[in-house]
Formats: structure tokens, sequence, C-alpha cells
């Protein structure tokens, strides 16, 4: 038995390696930059403290890139869990060519988000701004990605286009476990399809109303593949989000270590928003 | 009132409406990949009228197509490989030793990371990695199978759970090892989920770019999302070889995507739900 139990431990031994190394190591280092005034590619640097942390509240680089992010965060989540859920809703009515549907909805899922984001580059420069001409609506008559009022909206058109998808499928996936017996009682009362969807089919797809909030919330206050192929960063830095800022400062700008306080910074914020959700939805679960 | 057994009309017409939205921009990549600059300018959406197959065959010459397919088809392959035995693996000694304090402190360790975004390590892991020599596709192949770890030990875990421990007993008293019962009887009972993980891999890692964009410097280690944003960077004004190489790069997954997409589909939907 206990060869059986050496065995195991023998097991682990590459998966921990691996992620020692390349996670809790570099974590552990981008902490231990952030309390110096290291550039990234010279030999000297020097301890600073909190310095970094301190100078972080009072740039307004930082302060632009957080508040893009979560405006265009919420926005995000929320378009796309209710766009989601009325897609899946329709999934499921008795439609014909389901399987056919539920198959055309998946497909951005699949496609490269930089590839994505460069196809709606050309239809925002190109084709939305003659059907605004045509139309006489001057708002899409230019593009809006080169306006800096506007171009987070055409950065949350392509983010929820794509972002439709997954929760798409979760949606679906959650009404298929609500058995067509609570229905056809609820219909025996009398009662209409608003009180239905709000008494019996919301509260009973709640867990996969909460991962479906989480992860669209992860994923999007984590953009950055569509900040690169739409506007990097731009117009001035309207759409700059915090991981642009970090991949920009860190690399190109010499702000190695100052860059990895954000990282810091950041990460506490993504685990706060995280843990909150998940308790403030998952008790709102329980309640039901 | 009962239940109707009849196709719901309106419902039907709404969801072939929307697949407007998703199918338009699909629609406007294969037009433009196969168009003239002459043709665009004279009607910017009609299916072209005549076919200029060139632009790939152009785009191919430009982006050095092949080589960065091979790449991405190397780097894709691998990670799933690896993934799944080792991830597997780790996931099987934690979820049959759950009672040990090690191994449920692993789970935890493992599992927290799915909180970790990437940006927090980037910084610091291209630097960990050059002095590692390992800015080249082996890197690419190994960071791609430790940042998936977390979630999916967190669904193998979940799995490996729900197969009764009997069989593995039974298998120990026949005078199986650890070893033999695992690759003998647990891991072709992981199927299923291994298939899920899988897939999920292989469409991260296939459409994974800021990864590669920090590791990777040599052009000829270029993975296709990489060759697109260069190729984008000097060449933007001929739209049509552009979007050549848009579709090329997009249409593996497409493909593979036509081929398995009800196991795709039950894939993810089984994965994430777990």
């Amino acid at each position: 038995m206990n060869k059986r139990l050496t065995t195991f431990y023998w097991m682990t031994v590459p998966a921990v390696l691996l992620f020692f190394v390349f996670l809790t190591l570099p974590a552990l280092q981008g902490f231990y930059y952030s309390l110096t005034n290291w550039n990234g590619f010279g030999h000297q640097y020097h301890f600073v403290g909190f310095k970094n942390y301190i100078n972080l509240f009072q740039d307004d680089n930082v302060g632009n890139a957080y508040w893009f992010t979560f405006k265009f965060a919420i926005v995000v989540t929320i378009a796309t869990n209710i766009l989601s859920l009325l897609i899946a809703l329709g999934l499921n009515a008795k439609i014909r060519f389901r399987n056919f549907f539920r198959g055309i909805y998946f497909l951005p899922n699949i496609l490269s988000v930089l590839i994505v984001g460069y196809i709606f580059n050309y239809l925002f420069s190109n084709v939305f701004t003659i059907w605004g001409q045509n139309l006489g609506i001057t708002s899409l008559s230019t593009n809006i990605l080169g306006s800096e009022q506007l171009a987070w909206v055409g950065v949350v058109i392509v983010a929820v286009w794509q972002g439709i998808a997954f929760n798409t499928i979760l949606y679906l996936a959650g009404l298929q476990t609500i058995p067509t017996s609570l229905y056809e009682a609820s219909n025996l009362d009398g009662a209409g399809k608003w009180r239905e969807f709000w008494s019996i089919t919301f509260p009973l797809i709640a867990p996969f109303f909460t991962i479906n909030m989480v992860l669209a919330m992860k994923n999007s206050l984590m953009v950055f593949d569509q900040i690169v192929a739409l506007t990097n960063g731009g117009p001035g830095r309207a759409t700059q989000s915090i991981s642009h800022l970090i991949y920009t400062g860190g690399f190109k700008g010499g702000e190695f270590a100052y860059q990895s306080a954000n990282s810091v910074i950041y990460f506490i914020v993504i685990a706060i928003i995280s843990i909150l959700q998940l308790r403030f939805l998952q008790r709102r679960e329980m309640d039901n | 009132m009962k239940t109707s057994r009849r196709t719901n009309w309106p419902v039907l017409l709404l969801v072939a409406l929307g697949t407007i939205f998703i199918l338009f921009p699909l629609y406007m990549t294969v037009t433009i990949a196969l168009k003239n600059p002459e043709q665009m300018a004279h009607s910017a959406f009609a299916f072209p009228t005549e076919l200029h197959w060139e632009n790939f065959s152009r785009a191919v010459e430009m982006t050095n197509f092949f080589s960065a397919f091979q790449n991405s088809v190397m780097v894709t392959t691998s990670t799933v490989i690896l993934t799944l035995l080792t991830n597997s693996m780790v996931a099987y000694a934690i979820a049959r030793n759950m009672q040990r304090r090690f191994f449920k402190g692993l789970y935890f360790y493992f599992v927290s990371a799915m909180f970790i975004p990437f940006p927090i390590i980037m910084l610091p892991i291209v630097k960990l990695a050059s002095g590692l020599h390992m800015t080249n596709l082996l890197g690419l192949i190994m960071l791609h199978t430790v940042y998936g770890l977390a979630f999916n030990v967190f669904v193998y875990v979940g799995y490996i759970r729900s197969i009764p421990v009997a069989l593995e007993e039974a298998a120990t008293v026949d005078g199986a090892t650890t070893w033999g019962t695992f690759w003998r009887i647990i891991f072709p009972l992981m199927a299923p989920i291994s298939a899920t993980v899988g897939i999920l891999t292989c469409l991260s890692t296939y459409n994974d770019f800021l990864l590669p964009l920090i590791i990777i410097s040599d052009a000829e280690q270029y993975t296709l999302p990489l060759v697109q944003y260069v190729f984008q960077g000097q060449f933007n004004t001929d739209f049509n070889l552009a979007f050549a190489s848009y579709l090329m790069a997009l249409l593996p997954m497409i493909i593979v995507y036509l081929l398995a997409q009800k196991w795709i589909i039950n894939g993810v939907t089984q994965g994430s739900v777990k």
C-alpha cells in the first residue's frame, strides 16, 4: 500500500514542477520587481519600496486604463448575458433545424479573436460608413473607431459578437436541465410567458447565470487582442485597457518595474471582483 | 391549454434573422478575399463576378503561410498531447487522495490559479523564458500546458471522483501496479472528459496571440495569429490580400469545427458546467 502512495506522489511531480517554475515563481518575481526601479533591460536597478504603488495612484494613464476597462467589462458582461439568454431561449423553443442554428451561433467562439478584430476593423472603416452615408446617419458615416467618444462602443460590439457564442451554449445547457413537466403544470395554472420565465426558467438556471456572469466579466477585464486589432489603444488613449497598458509600458516604454506594480494591483482587483461576484450570485441562487 | 408540438414559427423566424449578424462578417471575409480592388470599388457587398484565387497564392508567399501553419499545428498538437498526459495524471493522484492534506493542498494550489489573469505574470515570464532559452516553440508548448492546468485539473478531478474506486481495487487485487491501473483502466475511462479538455486546449492554443507575441522573436517560429499581426502592420493597404490571409488562418479551425461540431459543442458544455 505504501508503494501505491509513492507512485501517487510521483504522478504529481511533472505538473507541480512546471506549475511552480512557470506560474508561482514569475508571480513572486513580478511582486519583487514591483518594489524596484528596473526598466527591464539594463543591469542596474535599486530597491525603491512602495514608490511605484504610490505613483500609480497619481498616474492619469493608469486611471484612464482602469476607467475604460471597467466601463467596457460591465457593458460587455450585461449585453452578452442578455443577448445570449435570449438566443438560448430561442434555440430551446420548438423550432426546426435546431442543431443547425446551434452550430451557427457557436461559430464565432472558434475563431481567432485577433483576426475577428481585423475583420471588424475593416467593416467599421469601410462598410458601415457606406451604410451610414447612404442612410444619412451622421454618427455612422465616419469610422467610429476613430472617434474618441465612440471607439469604445466599437470594441464592445466586437467583444459581444464573439462572447455571445460561449454564453449561449452554457445557457442552452442550463435550459435543457429544466423538466418540461414544470411548464405543463404552470400552463395548467394559467401562468403567462413572462411569469413563467421569472418564476421557473430564471431561478432554475441561476447557477448558469452565475458562471456566465463571472466568466464574461473576467474575460472582458483581460481584454487585449481586440484592442490590438481594432484601435491599438487609441484614439489618444481612449481605448487603452489595463493589460494593453501593462504590455506597452512594460515591454516598450521602459516601465518594467512600474507596470509590475500595476499588475499586482490589477490582480488584487480581479480577485476581489471574482470573489464578490461568486458570493453575491451564489447567495442569490440559494434564496430562490 | 396543452403544450403544442408544432413549430414555433415566430421564434424560428427571429432565430434565423439573428444568424445574419453572425454570418455577415464571414460572408464579407470570403467575398473580399476573392475580389480585386476594382471589383471592391464597384460594389462592396455583391458576390464577386470573377474569382481572384491569386490573392491566396500571393498571401501564402508574403506571409510564409506554410511555415506558420506548421508551427501552429506543431504547437497545438504537442500542447494537447502534453496536457492530456500530465494534467490527467496529476488530477488522478489528487482525486484518489483527497483525504490527505498534501493532495488537498495541491488541488487548491492549482485551482486558485484560475483567478490569476495572465498579464500579471506576463512581464517576468519573458525574463524567465529567455533565461532558460525557452523563447521558442518548445517554451510556448510548456507555457500553454501550464496555463491550462488550473481549469483542467478542476474538470478532471470532478470527473475522476465519479468513477467507482472498486474497479481499481479489483485491478490491484489482480496484481496491477498503480501506474498500470492508471494507464490501462483509468486513462481509457476518462476518454469523454479528455475529449473535452483536448478540444478546449486545441481551440485556445491555436487561437492564442498574446503568449506567442511576447515569447517568440524569431520570424521563422511565428504562429498563425502572430503572422497576421506582423502582416497587418506591413501591408495594411491591400485588403484583398489581407483577407485572403485571414481566411487561410481561420480555415483549419472552421474545417475541424464542421467535422466535429456536435462533439465540440457538447464538450464545451460539459467542461464548463462541471
